[in-house]
């Protein structure tokens, strides 16, 4: 529990109560929200220190410390609290989940205010905008008219990028992590493989399997895929080699090497903590997301005052460096005043969750900065 | 190594060429030693571009802006004109493409600061001519197998080129030990430092 938020709730926002749904970016209407989040450390007097977290694909609001009676810490725990790169001694830290979800917030798994049941794939198609444009209520109902930060890597990146965009004004940085403006064919690709497993499941029934058996095999293949995309070849040779399990005595075609015994590992455990229409969802809404619309990027960017912290790993194949330089550049023409660091790192995409030491060190110093708005610090040591 | 107290004056030499609240990119930024004296000094707005990681963090630690990459890829992202100054210290040597990288930075920046290690130095002199081995002083401080260097040119070099090239050389500097040389340059000085515009 050192260096450890400790216990924590997660806490529930509602809002947009008919008639005054959200507008989604689709043009339809979404009502009433739920939104789960979770906050760590103290709100100052002036409100100038709140942060907000963002998540990937498949996390949620308890992103640091521990729910009552659990021994496993929320995900970012390593980069969130005292002392840590997000110092709640410091800052005021929240993570939002986001519509579409499934960890207690709006999603097609809620039930559905007209019918009574739960949405399934009647729940409206959401966008990365849409997910922002809900936590703006969030932040709004907080009281926080100006974010120190918003962070977050990965699909957290791209609502990263799209606060900054669409609210300039309502943050002081943003600090992007291992992500993209928009997915390549070869991203949406890869989210499509996983989709078709879940559709070609016929226990997911056209969405409608909230009564009965899930479509367990098909999620869980969706995500053994997504394991093989998060690690880089280096990270899984050091991990699992060639390794089997019982030498040559395996049965035929059983799981035999480690590796595989992992990703099934991993496909069924995920299968317990996520809903198989969100996990459609999420992944569309990732596709969709181009936070330039077919605009060049630096215009986009143009008039941002925020300071831009962005992050990359060399062996990240999923999301490659190529994709945060576009970022980089686009802050390059547009004036933006922005740092850029790519981690040597062999985790993969993954390396966002575990390059802690070099993360904390990046974000450490530019939220301090950012904070207390210096241009550089008095004294340095050398 | 007395190289520090040369770096140094090096830096100054610099700082006296870049008016209060210009804005600059220092291009090969290293630790940001140079960048961070321009914020202090002479309220610059600092941006510096650097391969190394390590250097990333310790600018990064300073509160300075950086850009992690590599110099030969890295200028075509910016509009012309965007910086008052674009400075090349000790590392215009040091890039595959140099000419390319030059004149990206004369069409980034309004002016552009060289600075680099003078090959024709007496002492690189010397010990070519009586040693005969390539020259180790304290601005070319490596051995022929380990050095980051590509290109080695003179103090003459520089000027000849630039009067070749049409580029206009607006203000110099020579250093050597922790002195300003005013006389025989390309003989007695170590650094050169050249304020040039197109």
């Amino acid at each position: 529990m050192e260096n450890s938020v400790g216990i924590v709730e997660t806490k529930y926002y509602t809002f947009a109560y008919p008639p005054n749904e959200l507008v989604l970016d689709s043009g339809g209407k979404l009502g009433p929200i739920t939104l789960a989040y979770e906050t760590y450390g103290k709100l100052n007097e002036d409100k100038s220190n709140a942060i907000l977290i963002l998540h990937a694909l498949s996390g949620d609001a308890h992103a640091a410390g521990y729910h009552e009676g659990e021994d496993k810490p929320g995900w970012w725990d390593d980069a969130i609290g005292p002392g840590k790169a997000f110092d709640t001694d410091i800052y005021y830290v929240i993570c939002s989940n986001i519509i579409g979800g499934c960890k207690g917030s709006t999603g097609p798994s809620s039930i559905n205010p007209k019918t009574g049941k739960p949405y399934g794939i009647d729940f409206p198609i959401i966008t990365i905008k849409d997910m922002v444009n809900a936590q703006r209520h969030l932040i709004d109902y907080l009281g926080i008219e100006k974010l120190l930060c918003v962070a977050g890597g990965s699909m957290g990146g791209m609502q990263v990028l799209q606060w900054l965009v669409t609210y300039p004004n309502r943050i002081k940085s943003a600090i992007p992590i291992a992500t993209a403006t928009k997915h390549s064919p070869q991203q949406i690709a890869l989210n499509e493989v996983g989709r078709q497993a879940i559709m070609a499941d016929p226990n997911w029934n056209n969405g409608n399997y909230y009564d009965s058996e899930i479509p367990a095999k098909g999620l869980a293949l969706a995500r053994m895929v997504g394991h093989i995309t998060y690690m880089s070849d280096k990270s899984m040779e050091e991990k699992f080699g060639r390794q089997r399990k019982n030498g040559n005595g395996s049965p035929k075609f059983s799981a035999d090497f480690e590796v595989e015994g992992y990703l099934h590992y991993r496909g069924n455990n995920f299968v317990k903590r996520f809903d198989a229409n969100s996990y459609l969802y999420i992944t569309k809404a990732m596709d969709y997301f181009d936070i330039a619309q077919g605009r060049p990027l630096y215009e986009v960017f143009k008039g941002i005052d925020a300071k831009v912290l962005v992050i990359a790993f060399k062996s990240d194949w999923l999301y490659p460096t190529y994709q945060s330089l576009e970022i980089v550049k686009a802050c390059k023409f547009a004036g933006v005043d922005a740092t850029y660091c790519e981690i040597d790192s062999t985790y993969g995409h993954d390396a966002f969750l575990l390059e802690l030491e070099s993360e904390t060190h990046l974000i450490k110093h530019f939220l301090r900065k950012v904070y207390h708005g210096y241009e550089v610090l008095d004294e340095y040591e050398i | 190594m007395n190289m520090k107290s040369d770096i140094r004056l090096d830096h100054k030499a610099i700082a006296d060429m870049i008016p209060v609240g210009a804005s600059v990119l220092d291009l090969g930024c290293g630790e940001g030693e140079l960048m961070y004296m321009l914020v202090k000094e002479k309220k610059a707005k600092a941006q510096g571009i650097d391969i190394d990681e390590q250097a990333i963090y310790k600018c990064v630690a300073k509160g300075l802006s950086v850009y992690h990459g590599d110099l030969d890829s890295g200028l075509s992202d910016y509009a012309d004109k965007s910086f008052d100054f674009v400075i090349l210290n000790q590392s215009l040597q040091q890039v595959r493409h140099l000419e390319s990288v030059l004149y990206d930075s004369l069409r980034v920046g309004k002016k552009v600061i060289v600075g680099f290690p003078n090959f024709a130095y007496y002492k690189a002199r010397i010990q070519m001519f009586f040693v005969g081995k390539a020259p180790i002083t304290p601005a070319l401080p490596y051995q022929w197998y380990d050095s980051p260097n590509l290109h080695f040119l003179s103090i003459s070099d520089f000027q000849e080129y630039c009067q070749k090239r049409g580029i206009k050389i607006e203000n110099t500097k020579f250093i050597s030990k922790s002195k300003i040389i005013k006389a025989f340059p390309n003989l007695r000085a170590n650094i050169g430092i050249f304020l040039i515009s197109i």
